[in-house]
């Protein structure tokens, strides 16, 4: 793990996949460049590797909330998908040893607190299908039968930009916007603009 | 002429899901300057790199490459014929297999996909009279399209509409992929005021009167930022079309556009 100040005061982190204590030590708000295998999930994955067992490593794995568009084994568009539908079905990977879960949106309080002293979540900017499919490289697939877009693609990540969503400490960015966002809302229907 | 008409839809489609129109790009470029929150300026810079990155590869900038709205204008000399929409439809098929787009069309009861994004009603187009023939395309993704809304507000409400506007983008929070383009339609009735919002979205975007500026201050004022990170940059422009309406009514209806708000013209030649 490297971290450096590329100014802005936003500390920028090179971390490499398979993860371990280091991602102890991220803040939410801190950039990140993830390089190494992640794995995609989304719902039926899930619910598929809940049932029959994880076909892969989980030990210090990363795994990512994207149902990519693939062709002829290249991948031309893998945007994150709205990790909040993962909210109930994430835990049983941080037990098996996940330690980073990557999307967009945020996750609830449940999976907050499945991530504490273990884990973290990485928020990738939504909609930016092409920046992504530009630092993967396609490793392989489980389940298959899922289709393209609940499939489990193994991607090799080349310094992929993220931002540290939510941290170990149970630093949550996307419930501390919601709740300035409110309270500014409330003060604006009391007051006017 | 028909023939024309599919291939240019299938081109307008092209060129909008791949590069964004200038105005947008400008309007981008210019909230990732002003920008202060570091995080902001981080999924604005990626924003700002996706753009260049689907340019430069040929991709779609987004997986989801929404359903089609379309847009046509037809001279005097062509007739309004089924003909038409059936070779916009066939449009899209070349476009969802060519591009390729994500097949997103689906029945809304039994949710049996198309596979070609067509389907009953679908692609949406609306016909206007105009100088020139033209198809302009609207991918709209469903992100931002299922956090919009449309209220009946009272005519005494009149402070309402702003009100409803901020509303609504803090419903939205940063599921709709902000920073977000508002299309705003005000008045006419029920479901004229839905179809006006979305038109407002086909306006430039890189100037605002002084009722859309007031709109745009005062969503950003929530600081929901980019992605619902927060930030200064929660809508990058709020776009505003009126009609006249029944003295008793006040339709207001808010449809919310990702950042990747897209949209291309072609003229139709042959």
């Amino acid at each position: 793990m490297q971290a450096c100040d590329k100014g802005g005061g936003v500390v920028t982190t090179t971390l490499q996949t398979p993860l371990n204590d280091e991602v102890l030590h991220l803040h939410a708000g801190d950039r990140v460049e993830l390089s190494g295998i992640v794995y995609t999930a989304r719902d039926e994955a899930h619910l598929r590797m809940k049932k029959e067992g994880i076909p892969f490593d989980p030990k210090g794995a990363a795994i990512y909330h994207c149902g990519p568009v693939i062709q002829n084994s290249r991948i031309l568009a893998a945007g994150p998908t709205t990790s909040a539908r993962m909210n109930n079905l994430s835990g049983f990977l941080l037990d098996q040893g996940v330690r980073a879960l990557i999307g967009k949106g945020g996750m609830g309080q449940e999976a907050r607190e499945q991530l504490r002293d273990r884990a973290v979540y990485l928020a990738f900017t939504g909609g930016c299908a092409a920046l992504a499919a530009s630092h993967m490289t396609l490793r392989g697939v489980f389940f298959e039968d899922l289709g393209m877009a609940e499939a489990v693609w193994v991607i090799e990540l080349d310094s992929l930009p993220l931002t540290v969503g939510i941290d170990a400490q149970g630093n949550d960015i996307f419930e501390t916007v919601r709740a300035h966002a409110d309270r500014k809302f409330q003060r604006y229907c009391t007051q006017g603009s | 002429m028909l023939r024309a008409l599919e291939m240019a839809t299938t081109d307008a489609l092209r060129e909008a899901v791949i590069r964004l129109p200038p105005d947008v790009k400008r309007v981008i470029e210019r909230a990732a300057s002003a920008e202060t929150n570091p995080v902001a300026k981080g999924e604005l810079a990626n924003i700002a790199r996706n753009i260049a990155a689907a340019e430069e590869l040929g991709v779609p900038l987004c997986q989801d490459t929404g359903v089609p709205v379309v847009y046509l204008t037809l001279p005097p000399s062509i007739p309004l014929t089924e003909n038409l929409y059936d070779a916009v439809a066939e449009g899209v098929r070349r476009a969802t297999a060519n591009i390729p787009l994500r097949p997103n069309v689906v029945d809304p009861l039994t949710r049996h996909n198309t596979n070609d994004n067509t389907g009953a009603g679908m692609p949406v187009i609306h016909v206007k009279p105009g100088d020139r023939f033209t198809v302009t395309v609207l991918p709209k993704g469903a992100g931002a399209e299922n956090v919009s809304r449309i209220a009946m507000l009272l005519p005494s409400e009149n402070d309402g509409i702003e009100r409803f506007v901020v509303e609504t983008v803090l419903c939205a929070g940063g599921k709709s992929c902000p920073p977000v383009v508002l299309g705003v339609g005000i008045g006419g009735t029920f479901d004229g005021a839905a179809a006006l919002a979305k038109e407002a979205l086909l306006q430039p975007i890189d100037h605002m009167d002084p009722l859309e500026q007031k709109l745009c201050d005062a969503v950003n004022c929530l600081g929901i930022g980019p992605m619902g990170m927060g930030g200064d940059t929660t809508a990058l422009a709020v776009k505003v079309k009126t009609a006249a309406c029944h003295t008793a009514s006040l339709p207001v209806a808010v449809n919310v556009q990702c950042w990747a708000c897209r949209r291309a013209t072609r003229e139709v030649v042959w």
